[in-house]
């Protein structure tokens, strides 16, 4: 293994920390299906970048970030049901995306790549998946408080739309670190999946941040090793989620806090 | 017993609709206020408009020092949620900046015991939650405590428990109390003054002055049963 195949993998496994955390409130808050509409989002911009030949996720940035925004937007100012805006945002950044990225680069923005990195990106990565975990850390307790009664928190002074955005923004900066390698399509499974399965094996949130950012490190490492043994000319995103997903049916057979509760 | 808030001319309207419009009331401390009215009156508006909730016109001044602790309304938590009931507690106390031992101390004034703060908060009874939403509202040592409906859905005994504390937080910590309530049994034995709430009607006084039949009948519509307790509240 080359030193940017390490820093490669390094960030792989930073994203998949940061993933299983931000998944396990995405989930709590019942967001995972709205946010997994923003990983979308990145294709337009993967694809106007590709185009104009800069660096693809300065253009998935941009767009994840405008179209976080309109998300937000949408949900708070119009009063649209949730799937409304869901499906209407999920279809157009992906006819748009499809239509502006070259033919050729289609897959490797949908389904990712797994290509050497320099440091300075692995450090730019880390520092990203560094503010993730400050941002959770920080907002805890105010996301706690949202998940058992938006009023409860409001009352005790959390402002529940600003939450939201910033909860949107730390999303799609998720998003974004595992861009690269899982592609615009599958970048938001790493979010849903190891989330799924610790929810299935915990009683506690601590027990739950904890067991998703595990299940979602797993995940990447055995997808690592499988999708380079037996999958090298495909992208290793395909072979993460497919080891993610299961890891979600060994724990319906084996998770049962959900259930017994106490 | 100085005054502890102060409304004058409260005004609260969504959109094209007017929910209240220019209320005014005084509360004294130590008080026990009863809000009552029909549905759709207003009266958890209200609630939330004295804690700045939502937005409204008029004044709300609050004596300098208060401290509010709010039990809203019943809550139907997520049962999937893995939140232990001393996560949620603790999570307050964090952000009130309080030391973790207060989490001890308000979960077993509103009776939660240690098994219950080990419990999963959605999978907690009616009453339980009930207790749960008590001690939340406890953190912070309040001086004031906003209760909306805080017997809805619990059954005679839990509702007995309910009021039992909160008569205990009153006289015992010369709390001030503003329930929201629809039982005009328990108005009458605990409040000392109300306040009701009807379009184009309100009062507000002690209980017996206020609510006369006449009253009951403009506010309600007919005059509802209850039976008005001679006896003081039971000692905790």
């Amino acid at each position: 293994m080359t030193a940017g195949d390490a820093y490669a993998l390094g960030l792989a496994v930073l994203f998949a920390v940061a993933a299983g955390l931000v998944g396990s409130f995405a989930l709590s808050k019942r967001l995972l299906l709205a946010s997994d509409v923003l990983s979308h989002l990145a294709l337009p911009g993967l694809g106007i970048a590709m185009l104009i030949h800069i660096n693809p996720l300065i253009g998935g940035a941009t767009t994840l970030v405008l179209g976080t925004l309109l998300v937000w937007h949408l949900e708070q100012r119009t009063g649209l049901a949730a799937d409304v805006t869901i499906g209407v945002v999920f279809s157009t950044g992906l006819a748009l995306g499809a239509l502006v990225t070259p033919h050729e680069h289609l897959l490797e923005a949908l389904f990712g790549e797994f290509q050497p990195l320099s440091l300075p990106a692995f450090l730019l990565g880390a520092l990203a998946v560094g503010l993730i975990i400050l941002f959770l850390y920080r907002f805890r307790d105010a996301l706690v408080l949202s998940l058992i009664s938006p009023e409860l928190a409001s009352a005790t002074g959390v402002n529940l739309s600003r939450l939201e955005l910033y909860f949107l923004l730390i999303f799609s900066l998720t998003v974004l670190v595992g861009l690269r390698f899982m592609g615009a399509l599958l970048a938001s499974a790493l979010v849903i999946l190891p989330a799924a399965t610790g929810r299935r094996f915990s009683g506690s949130l601590s027990q739950f941040l904890l067991v998703s950012a595990a299940a979602s490190v797993l995940a990447v490492l055995i997808g690592f090793v499988v999708g380079r043994q037996f999958f090298p000319a495909l992208g290793l995103g395909p072979t993460i989620v497919l080891i993610s997903a299961l890891l979600f049916v060994v724990s319906l057979a084996f998770g049962g806090q959900q259930r017994a509760g106490v | 017993m100085g005054t502890l808030l102060k409304v004058q001319n409260l005004s609260v309207r969504f959109g094209e609709r007017t929910v209240l419009e220019n209320l005014s009331f005084e509360l004294g401390r130590g008080e026990v206020l009863a809000i009552i009215g029909p549905n759709g009156s207003g009266k958890t508006v209200l609630l939330k408009a004295l804690l700045r909730m939502v937005p409204s016109t008029g004044t709300i001044s609050w004596a300098p020092g208060t401290q509010i602790g709010y039990v809203p309304q019943k809550i139907a938590p997520d049962r999937g949620l893995p939140l232990r009931v001393r996560e949620v507690l603790e999570a307050k106390a964090r952000m009130l900046g309080l030391d973790r031992s207060e989490v001890g101390k308000v979960a077993e004034t509103a009776g939660l015991g240690r098994e219950l703060l080990d419990a999963v908060a959605g999978l907690l009874s009616g009453g339980q939650f009930q207790k749960l939403l008590i001690a939340f509202a406890l953190l912070g040592q309040p001086n004031v405590l906003l209760f909306d409906e805080p017997t809805a859905s619990l059954d005679e005994l839990s509702e007995e428990r309910v009021y039992d504390l909160l008569h205990h937080l009153q006289t015992e910590r010369g709390m001030t109390v503003i329930l929201v309530s629809h039982d005009l049994s328990i108005v009458f034995r605990y409040a000392t003054t109300v306040l009701c709430l009807s379009r184009g009607f309100t009062c507000a006084g002690p209980p017996k002055e206020v609510l006369t039949p006449a009253a009951l009948e403009t506010l309600y519509g007919a005059t509802p049963k209850y039976y008005v307790h001679h006896g003081e509240p039971p000692q905790r």
